[in-house]
């Protein structure tokens, strides 16, 4: 008898230590492009990964400064192999590597920002920062004197001259004589460079300096200069505080735990999702007091409108650099088309190559 | 009391200089283990971690191995000019025509198998690579210009050739506006060696560092290029045809180059994008000169330097040090075993005071 309930509490024991297996952490890994340390596109995921590393039941890891191609498909390999769940990478040069480790690891999500391709178990994801960035092209409209304003940005892709479109739309919106010079960096990130670019920009007249890139160079020629910036990523007041009026920024946190959750409980898809204001994973920072309050009204009321769907950025009619006229009166883009936009409205000055 | 003199050592040091090498290497370990001591890890732990990423598994050793392909391609290039002590400092340029050149036999003639296309892209990239080597070889001849800033410059204006093709008509049509071509079709793709993940670029590399090795050891042009760099002037007393020497190395080197952005672009990428280019071409200068010149040695010291960045990795992922750490460690055993080589070249003599 008594050998009877020794076995039986050591089976209970055994059975007890299983169950405590079973339930173990989450493994999640993030893999960025740049330093985390760059106040930059990077950092705002880096704020949402510590959000979700401070969830129970979870174990995050990243890695930065990992180069697009070849080693970042190493990378994501090794995270495969060592059993992550949830693998997200978040630079568009990473889509087709992950999508080749992807087709190898049907057991790990992987998702995928800024890009376009999808698998069964990978998902792409992105914000509609365009939205922000109308909102922070009315602020620059609005406070330009020369009515020329500067845009830093990187690479002509999709992405960025839709960024620079909704800005030219935003600031036209209030101040119809606004034109908004580009100069490309062909960088992501380097502050030396992207600071002599905003320099050029300063030179043919420029009084607010915006950016598309991750380096707050551009932030710290324009304070220089005296002139006013408009950031991006992340509140970049800190680096140009007489000269920083608004940044349109990256909340990622909810979506990134929305994304753990479903895959924990197993009711995620593959898909693609673009996500706005509404949503809150792009918003504005909070706007300088060098702002006027009639302004920061405005543009606060065009946000709510935004958000509650009342208004949308590139309905038309919007014309191209050339005055023809590419979205029709009253027309509201698809996704699609906003996706391969590669085309400046009225009033960009520079070339899409 | 003595005074310490520098002299240069005239016999050679034979198993000693291993010594000094792993001397070296441990020295520049040991500097690491004490960084990750103050930031509150565990050296040992740290060190194991490193070494387990870059060599502790099958997979490890495969990861190295692609990793080490195109810088071995590319230090075998210029470790061929560098004989001649002609200054290449273009395997990064060369690396993008090389890339170039294939990629357009690739998306040019789709379609063929890979019996037709992988020669036909091994030629084009041989021939783009190559001949963006040979511009700075006739300038250097002909105008006297200095080879290593026209080829540094050409670095330059190779990329921008490469980001106006992939930005502009070689742009994949389903790219959705992103610079990058078309992804080339299964016979323009280098193959993977049976079950593994490893590329037959490695046959590439096996074979070009043995031509190379029978070149230098063997043929009479081996021989006159290897005693041309050694002394210019003897060489041009001795008839040896030094133009053609410089042509046909900057050839050469180009040429290694232009393959491993062929290797990179086919094997790797599977298309041309921007991405591609990462800086092997600027590796590639370290490695060879780590590795004296030497094609065997090279490919340990690609391979090495190759493990050292991968295992880092595996350093970053576990402990989640900062990205900067694997380039501190890389800096200090370059700068240990440059220190090292300082001593198998000379002694230090004592002279007692008259």
């Amino acid at each position: 008898m008594r050998k009877v309930l020794v076995l039986l509490v050591l089976a209970l024991l055994v059975a007890g230590v299983t169950a405590q297996a079973a339930e173990k952490k989450m493994k999640i890994g993030f893999v960025y492009v740049s330093p985390v340390g760059d106040a930059g596109y990077s950092y705002a995921h880096d704020v949402a990964r510590k959000a979700i590393e401070a969830l129970p039941g979870v174990e995050v890891k990243f890695l930065e400064s990992v180069k697009e191609g070849a080693d970042s498909e190493r990378v994501f390999l090794k995270m495969a192999r060592n059993k992550y769940d949830l693998i997200f990478g978040t630079s568009f040069g990473y889509m087709n590597p992950m999508l080749k480790v992807a087709k190898k690891f049907p057991n790990t999500v992987f998702m995928h920002c800024s890009g376009y391709e999808t698998s069964k178990n990978m998902g792409n994801y992105f914000g509609r920062m365009y939205q922000a960035r109308y909102l922070s092209g009315m602020v620059a409209g609005s406070m330009t004197k020369s009515n020329v304003l500067g845009y830093v940005a990187a690479f002509p892709m999709p992405e960025v001259i839709r960024g620079i479109n909704a800005f030219a739309l935003g600031a036209q919106a209030v101040n119809p004589k606004a034109q908004v010079r580009v100069v490309w960096t062909k960088t992501w990130y380097d502050p030396a460079i992207e600071k002599e670019g905003a320099k050029s920009l300063l030179d043919v007249g420029a009084d607010v300096i915006a950016q598309h890139q991750d380096s707050p160079g551009p932030q710290e020629a324009a304070e220089e200069r005296g002139v006013y910036s408009i950031g991006y990523n992340t509140d970049m007041s800190s680096f140009a505080p007489k000269a920083h009026l608004v940044a349109p920024i990256w909340n990622w946190a909810p979506y990134y735990i929305e994304v753990l959750n479903s895959v924990k409980d197993g009711t995620w898809k593959s898909g693609s999702t673009w996500n706005g204001l509404a949503e809150g994973v792009v918003d504005l920072s909070p706007m300088s007091d060098m702002v006027p309050a009639d302004v920061k009204a405005t543009v606060l009321a065009r946000r709510s409108e935004i958000k509650k769907g009342d208004y949308v950025v590139f309905s038309g009619p919007v014309k191209d650099q050339s005055g023809t006229v590419r979205i029709a009166d009253g027309v509201v883009p698809s996704d699609q088309d906003l996706l391969k936009m590669g085309w400046f409205v009225e009033g960009v000055i520079g070339t899409t190559k | 009391m003595f005074d310490l003199t520098i002299r240069k050592r005239q016999e050679s040091l034979g198993w000693t200089a291993v010594l000094i090498y792993s001397g070296a290497v441990a020295m520049a370990l040991l500097f690491s283990a004490g960084l990750l001591f103050f930031q509150g890890n565990s050296p040992i732990e740290g060190l194991s971690l490193l070494l387990e990423g870059a060599f502790g598994s099958s997979y490890a050793i495969e990861d190295c191995l692609i990793k080490a392909i195109p810088i071995y391609l590319c230090a075998l290039g210029v470790a061929i000019a560098f004989k001649l002590q002609i200054w290449n400092i273009g395997a990064e340029g060369q690396f993008a025509l090389g890339a170039i050149g294939a990629t357009w036999v690739a998306i040019t003639f789709p379609g063929h198998s890979s019996w037709v296309m992988i020669p036909s892209m091994m030629a084009a990239a041989f021939l783009c690579g190559g001949l963006w080597g040979v511009i700075p070889a006739v300038l250097k001849l002909k105008a006297n210009a200095n080879e290593i800033i026209v080829t540094l410059m050409l670095n330059y204006i190779a990329i921008l050739i490469l980001d106006y093709l992939v930005y502009g008509p070689w742009k994949s049509p389903d790219s959705f506006g992103f610079p990058m071509t078309q992804e080339f079709s299964s016979g323009a793709i280098i193959g993977k060696i049976g079950e593994t993940n490893l590329n037959w670029g490695l046959l590439i590399c096996l074979i070009s560092g043995l031509v190379i090795y029978i070149f230098f050891k063997f043929t009479v042009m081996g021989f006159e290029l290897k005693a041309s760099g050694e002394n210019v002037r003897a060489a041009r007393y001795a008839r040896f045809p030094y133009g053609r020497l410089v042509i046909i190395s900057m050839l050469l080197s180009g040429a290694f180059a232009g393959w491993a952005g062929f290797v990179e672009a086919s094997a790797t990428l599977n298309r041309l994008q921007p991405t591609i280019m990462v800086g092997y071409g600027y590796t590639a200068i370290v490695v060879a000169w780590l590795a004296r010149l030497n094609p065997f040695y090279i490919g340990i010291s690609s391979f090495l330097l190759a493990g050292l960045r991968v295992g880092v990795e595996n350093l970053q992922l576990e402990l989640q040090v900062p990205a900067a750490f694997g380039e501190i460690m890389e800096g200090l055993i370059l700068l240990t075993i440059l220190a090292g080589t300082f001593f198998i070249n000379y002694r230090f003599v004592r002279r007692p005071r008259p």
